[in-house]
């Protein structure tokens, strides 16, 4: 490490101002306390500090994505494979098709995002924050596989700039970066967002995974398949027509975006959050019991009409986006609502409006994203009115004496 | 006697604690000093010039709004200089001792204030709103004595109080003189005193149980309007003291702990000594010497002085583990972190070493709770100092501003996340308030 230090310290005098590089000053922070914890000591106040900092806080949102993100990378081959008429293909070929097919997509939306990011804070003057390491990763687990690549970039460098750099960058945004990305595509290119082409890649991927499709392939996702439903009976069945139950969604060999699939390899991300207590569990849990709650309502009334109330609670909570975003969105510490008990009535609302849209909004398939975009407006009130209570209770404190 | 448990907060378990309680005698001080720095809200003007002669408990400067406040040397000897920095504000006030030891002898036959005030005792009272030296003119709701500290590697007040144990009585006598409500004494459980005339409380919990503020915050919170004055019970003993024998004690044991510190252990040392004295002529570079705790106390250099509450000193390693490569990846046990994000809950709980750095930059606030699990009082930590930081006062005084001091977010400063410096935020929060309101 000595000769890499020494390396940073040469070319050091480039990057600082008057140097050649000096517009490149940021990348070069950004690179150094990167690689080196930097020796800076305290200067006023507490003179020992936690070793915690933001760097590790989000490498450890991005690990607890990993398992969803690798489980996409196969499930999207499984898919591919299922969907040519394939499904004995082994599971390295899935799996490498996988990788083939969504590495364009993160590296697209880490190339944008950083890049807007970079010369953000060379502008400001300030140190690279560590915030869309969290989104670059979801982007790519988020959006259909088919999305071509320019609109992720164009969607990325709207969400970074509109959603976040305006509002002063990491710490200071609304909204969700990679759920604005996401809303962004959605109701820019609304034909590329839903409907039966955009989650099953049935095309080759780099000259991987060549083949037709069988004819019984339908690329629709199990809650696209609800939105279109007509009648008393609600079958579900996967990209080439065979039925399929809860217990496929539970382990994720279904069609839909990436990363939302597999409850498991959620769960596991669930798990990795909530011990290392970087997530609120009070949000997460919530989340799940205001979904619960909602979709035995809507189950209670059942109704053709809506096809989408037919489904049992716990189903709800396995098809879709729900339990993807439940875990790694709704509990965004930035634009959730952070007061105790704020954060029980954030979820809540969060688990019952994703149901409430899902079920009785036909133009939309999906209610998780558009939930917590909603909820992500209201959680600067719900602390209001918390922290309200406290000022209330203050405030008594000197009238009755 | 009623027992209050806390369960916010954390005890950090720092390397070099004192595990011998025997007190040695420190080494004789060349010189001593009075850091005006230390009485916060006096404003110094100067009694005494260079070249003067003091006695010890003879004021040195008064402030310069109530002239009454007076802070006095702890030594009898010369006024050898008055160390001012920028813009003529005075650093230090240094003494040469003449080893005569004359002694000022007070009149405690008069009304308490006054003898309070010309003794010097009175700069050693804290008053809450702003955490200041109190001022005369106002009579305090109710007075709060704390009997321990808790603070990382803090001394037993116990064994700093020694047998000065006896003046406690008096001294609780003269406070409730001063006010006309009640003196609370704050103990840990196994050491509550009984001490007739006030009201005893323990407190079962982490650091900072033992701060004035997370007291008096969860035993009856000041309101706007009000005052309440803030002490320890060492500055009581002395109180009673003076009361009883008419002479101000500057005698102080100091703990001198921390990783850097060789065979941490007691010192008995009089107040303002030389650090040298303290630390003996070992080579200390390298190291961080802090007067007082960790986590709010200052730092100073080995030929700089005690500073208040006089009786701890810290040493941690300046920088232990210089360009530490990719630190934020490390998956080894021994980087601690109060956060499960690290692996050093794996290990268990044991002494940690920690060094000065800050490990990280600096931030905008991203975590939540991470201020409130640090600060046992009914106040939203965050929106607090989001409300400091933006200076609204009407937010500030909504969400409880005077009933907290930089020291009660000392912890909350150390857990941080987003590196903030939480304690400056505060004491300049309350400065600017102050000025606003006055």
């Amino acid at each position: 490490m000595k000769a890499l230090r020494k390396y940073m310290d040469k070319i050091k005098p480039q990057f600082m101002p008057g140097g050649r590089l000096a517009k490149l000053q940021s990348v070069y922070d950004g690179m150094e306390t990167f690689l080196f914890t930097p020796n800076t000591t305290s200067q006023s106040g507490a003179h020992i500090h936690d070793g915690n900092d933001l760097k590790r806080t989000m490498i450890t949102v991005v690990v607890a994505l990993l398992p969803c993100l690798l489980f996409a990378m196969y499930n999207i081959g499984y898919q591919h494979y299922l969907a040519i008429g394939q499904a004995d293909a082994s599971f390295w070929s899935m799996f490498i098709f996988g990788l083939v097919a969504m590495l364009p997509c993160i590296v697209v939306s880490y190339a944008v995002g950083l890049g807007i990011e970079f010369v953000g804070a060379q502008i400001h003057h300030k140190e690279i924050q560590e915030g869309f390491l969290v989104s670059g990763i979801l982007i790519p687990l988020i959006v259909p596989i088919n999305t071509p690549l320019w609109m992720v970039a164009v969607a990325t460098a709207f969400a970074v700039i509109f959603a976040k750099e305006v509002f002063g960058g990491t710490g200071m945004n609304i909204f969700n970066v990679a759920l604005v990305t996401r809303a962004f595509l959605f109701f820019a290119y609304p034909s590329h967002m839903s409907g039966d082409k955009a989650f099953v890649k049935t095309d080759a991927a780099f000259g991987l995974g060549d083949g037709t499709v069988t004819d019984a392939f339908t690329g629709a996702t199990p809650l696209g398949q609800i939105a279109t439903h007509v009648g008393d009976t609600l079958q579900l069945n996967n990209v080439v027509g065979e039925p399929i139950s809860t217990c496929d969604a539970f382990t994720g060999l279904i069609a839909g975006s990436p990363g939302e699939t597999s409850m498991i390899a959620i769960l596991i991300g669930a798990a990795i959050l909530l011990l290392t207590g970087i997530a609120s569990w009070r949000i997460m849990c919530s989340v799940f019991v205001g979904g619960l709650a909602m979709g035995a309502l809507v189950h209670a009334f059942a109704t053709p009409t809506y096809a989408a109330s037919m489904l049992d609670p716990l189903s709800q909570l396995c098809y879709g986006g729900f339990a993807f975003a439940a875990v790694f969105m709704a509990t965004d510490p930035v634009t959730g609502a952070r007061t105790h008990i704020g954060q029980y009535v954030y979820g809540f609302l969060i688990g019952v409006f994703a149901i409430l849209i899902r079920v009785y909004n036909g133009g939309y398939p999906e209610g998780a994203m558009l939930a917590i975009l909603l909820m992500n407006a209201f959680a600067p009130l719900i602390d209001h009115c918390v922290v309200s209570f406290n000022i209330k209770r203050r405030a008594r404190r000197v009238a009755v004496k | 006697m009623a027992t209050i448990r806390l369960k916010k907060g954390y005890d950090l378990n720092l390397k070099g604690r004192i595990v011998d309680p025997a007190i040695v005698s420190s080494e004789k001080s060349a010189l001593y000093a009075i850091v005006p720095d230390d009485f916060v809200g006096l404003t110094p003007r100067m009694d005494k010039r260079e070249g003067d002669h003091v006695s010890a408990g003879e004021a040195l400067f008064h402030d310069k709004t109530f002239e009454q406040i007076q802070v006095t040397s702890p030594v009898s000897g010369v006024v050898k200089e008055v160390r001012r920095g920028q813009r003529r504000h005075i650093d230090a006030i240094v003494i040469e001792p003449d080893g005569q030891n004359t002694m000022v002898k007070h009149d405690t036959g008069g009304d308490a204030l006054s003898v309070m005030l010309a003794s010097g005792l009175w700069a050693m009272l804290r008053q809450r709103p702003y955490d200041i030296v109190p001022s005369p003119d106002v009579r305090p709701r109710d007075i709060f004595v704390t009997g321990f500290d808790s603070a990382p590697l803090a001394p037993d007040l116990m064994v700093v109080l020694g047998d000065d144990k006896q003046y406690i009585n008096k001294g609780v006598d003269v406070l409730k003189s001063l006010t006309d409500g009640d003196v609370y004494l704050g103990f840990k459980p196994d050491e509550a005193l009984d001490v007739p005339g006030a009201v005893v409380n323990t407190f079962k919990g982490p650091h900072p149980a033992g701060n004035a503020g997370v007291q008096v915050a969860n035993i009856k919170p000041v309101n706007k309007g009000e005052v309440v004055w803030t002490l320890d019970i060492v500055t009581l003993a002395r109180i009673g003291r003076l009361f009883t024998t008419g002479t101000v004690s500057y005698d102080t044991v100091v703990a001198v702990t921390g990783e850097c510190a060789d065979q941490p252990h007691y010192v008995r040392a009089t107040m303002g000594c030389q650090m040298s004295s303290l630390l003996g002529n070992a080579d200390h570079s390298g190291c961080r010497i802090i007067s007082g705790n960790a986590l709010s106390g200052w730092r100073v250099e080995a030929d700089g002085f005690l500073r208040a509450p006089y009786r701890h000193v810290t040493m941690i390693p300046e920088v232990s583990k210089a360009d530490e490569f990719m630190g934020w990846a490390s998956l080894c046990p021994s980087r601690f972190s109060i956060y499960r994000t690290f692996t050093s809950w794996l290990a268990g709980k044991r002494e940690v070493s920690m060094d000065a750095r800050i490990k990280g930059g600096e931030r905008a606030i991203v975590r939540t709770d991470e201020y409130d699990d640090m600060l046992p009082m009914d106040i939203y930590a965050e929106f607090l100092i989001k409300a400091i930081i933006t200076f609204d006062i009407d937010k500030m005084e909504q969400l409880g501003i005077y009933e907290v001091a930089p020291e009660d977010f000392a912890l909350a400063e150390y857990a941080c996340t987003s590196k903030l410096e939480l304690q400056r935020i505060v004491r300049e929060g309350l400065d600017r308030l102050r000025n606003e309101m006055s």
